[in-house]
């Protein structure tokens, strides 16, 4: 059943320095279907892909509006993410009751961590399985913010997370550098492309298979509070940018061991796990 | 007896739970807090708040104009009717962009402060660049005072907030001891309220704000006019200016003193 004999308990130490149980707690991530976050001067953006989790059910939300300059996109497990939503929630709403004014979102991440770390060294507790892409606008301009079940978090220009997020971030890696100038429709493009690049050729090129994912946009910055486009509106962005992304990279991503290729489209799969049992490079 | 060999048992276990209880963990998070002892304790017949202030300061005028704001409180703070210490400075720098007047109960307006002061300490703290606007810190102010007004162990104080936020835009309100609060483009407290404000709105422009000339000037002549008819003040004065260009305290000022027109007042 273990893997190796270190991987018990949260608490447990492997010799090489590692803590097990929380790596995995990161693969969890990769489980999750793919999203992306990017920001120009005055807006950040997050664009989730939805897919289904079976036949017979409507997509799931990925998006979750927190504040009315903050929102997050999950990957991983749902209802963690709906734990820590809770929490964001409640804090932005104490801070407005008190401060009349909006929590700055780089100290909202910083106590989002704090309290996420302590799950990590408790032997009663388990780490979130759940990485947040987080949009927030505050006095400091738009940010993006990354925060993953170890609990570190990191400041972004842009970046994905999720289930063959390795070709967005490529795509994002190689356009950085548009990013900060273009507008506020062209932002969103970009993390349409990006985002389709996470989809499996056939998925993507389909002309017929619309209705297997939905891919949602939502968007908070300068006089534009948190706002999650409609499908409607969402579906107008992705026509636009399907117009020409010639740009747009096909299934080059390295990363994603955990997810099988080719994903069983019927009955619960049981995610492997693998990483623990390599050694580090 | 055969317990009497108890008292040379080691217990069953330390820092753990009573028999039959369980372990509380809180995950991180500190347990329900305790309030402080003052608003806790309760004597043989109830719980004895203050009721009565001993020193005091009397107004705080707070002047609003285009591109900041002005406050002016004199250097007073007295013990009943005696004019007890006469070089207080009641006008404060909170940050960059935050001016407090005091006035009240002189007590409470110092142990406010050093909530504020350390307020300001933890914003630095944060290493972010971000600072407390005015109207936050008057928001934060009036869930202040009105928690403590529900206790019934109320701040006797009277203050007002000044200052400009991040777009420069000047910002002024006036807080009291029961929470209640309002902006305006003058805000004044105690006997200020009666006789400076009614000689400032007389000279409020209908179209426009004041300027910083202006503003300066109606101090001038307000702090003089309270100076004149407010017992609980003497002639020494300080002015807090906040705007984008900066933020402090100058002074202290002298009232300029006339009693020449006192020869003509009979009947007293």
């Amino acid at each position: 059943m273990f893997r190796n004999q270190y991987d018990s308990d949260v608490t447990v130490w492997s010799p090489q320095g590692r803590l097990h149980q929380v790596e995995y707690a990161m693969e969890a991530v990769k489980l999750g279907t793919a999203t992306v976050g990017l920001k120009n001067k005055d807006y950040a953006v997050l664009v989730a892909l939805c897919k289904p989790t079976s036949e017979l059910s409507d997509t799931q939300r990925k998006i979750i509006p927190i504040d009315d300059h903050l929102g997050i996109s999950i990957a991983g497990l749902t209802a963690d993410a709906r734990v820590l939503s809770r929490y964001l929630r409640s804090e932005c709403l104490n801070y407005k009751h008190s401060y009349d004014s909006t929590y700055p979102v780089s100290r909202l991440i910083t106590n989002l961590g704090n309290k996420m770390q302590t799950t990590t060294q408790r032997y009663d507790r388990r780490p979130y399985g759940v990485g947040l892409l987080v949009a927030g606008y505050d006095e400091r301009g738009p940010h993006i913010y990354q925060v993953t079940p170890s609990a570190t978090f990191f400041n972004c220009k842009a970046n994905s997370i999720g289930s063959r997020s390795q070709s967005a971030r490529t795509y994002l890696e190689r356009n950085l550098n548009k990013f900060l100038d273009c507008s506020k429709d062209e932002i969103i493009r970009h993390g349409i492309r990006a985002i389709l690049g996470t989809l499996p050729t056939d998925e993507h090129q389909g002309k017929d298979n619309a209705g297997q994912f939905d891919i949602t946009v939502a968007i908070v910055g300068k006089d534009q509070p948190f706002k999650m486009y409609s499908v409607k509106e969402s579906a107008k962005y992705v026509a636009l940018a399907k117009l020409n992304d010639n740009d747009t990279p096909r299934n080059d991503d390295d990363d994603d061991r955990p997810s099988p290729p080719e994903e069983p489209t019927a009955g619960p799969r049981d995610p492997e796990v693998l990483v623990a049992t390599e050694q580090r490079p | 007896m055969l317990n009497n060999y108890n008292s040379l048992a080691q217990p069953m276990w330390q820092n753990g739970p009573a028999p039959g209880a369980f372990y509380n963990f809180t995950g991180g998070q500190t347990p329900v807090q305790q309030l402080p002892r003052e608003l806790t304790t309760v004597g043989p017949y109830g719980t004895n708040h203050s009721t009565a202030f001993s020193t005091t300061g009397t107004s705080v005028l707070g002047i609003r104009y285009d591109s900041g704001v002005m406050l002016a409180a004199d250097t007073l703070v007295s013990y009943g009717s005696m004019a007890r210490y006469q070089n207080i400075e009641r006008v404060f720098k909170i940050n960059k962009n935050i001016l407090l007047g005091g006035s009240g109960d002189f007590a409470d307006i110092q142990s406010i402060k050093r909530n504020i002061d350390q307020k300001m300490i933890e914003d630095q703290c944060c290493d972010d660049n971000i600072e407390m606007k005015p109207k936050s810190l008057a928001s934060w102010m009036t869930r202040v005072l009105y928690n403590r007004r529900s206790r019934m162990n109320p701040l006797y104080i009277d203050v007002v907030v000044g200052g400009v936020d991040n777009e420069g835009t000047p910002y002024l309100a006036n807080v009291d001891l029961r929470g209640r609060s309002y902006e305006d483009y003058v805000v004044a407290t105690g006997f200020a309220r009666h006789l400076a404000i009614p000689l400032v709105r007389e000279k409020k422009p209908k179209d426009r704000d004041f300027t910083a000339v202006e503003a300066s000037e109606l101090i001038r002549t307000c702090m003089e006019v309270l100076y004149y008819r407010d017992t609980r003040n003497i002639s020494q004065y300080t002015v807090g200016v906040c705007s984008v260009n900066g933020c402090g305290v100058e002074g202290p000022f002298q009232v300029n003193e006339n009693w020449t027109f006192a020869e003509t007042i009979k009947g007293y």
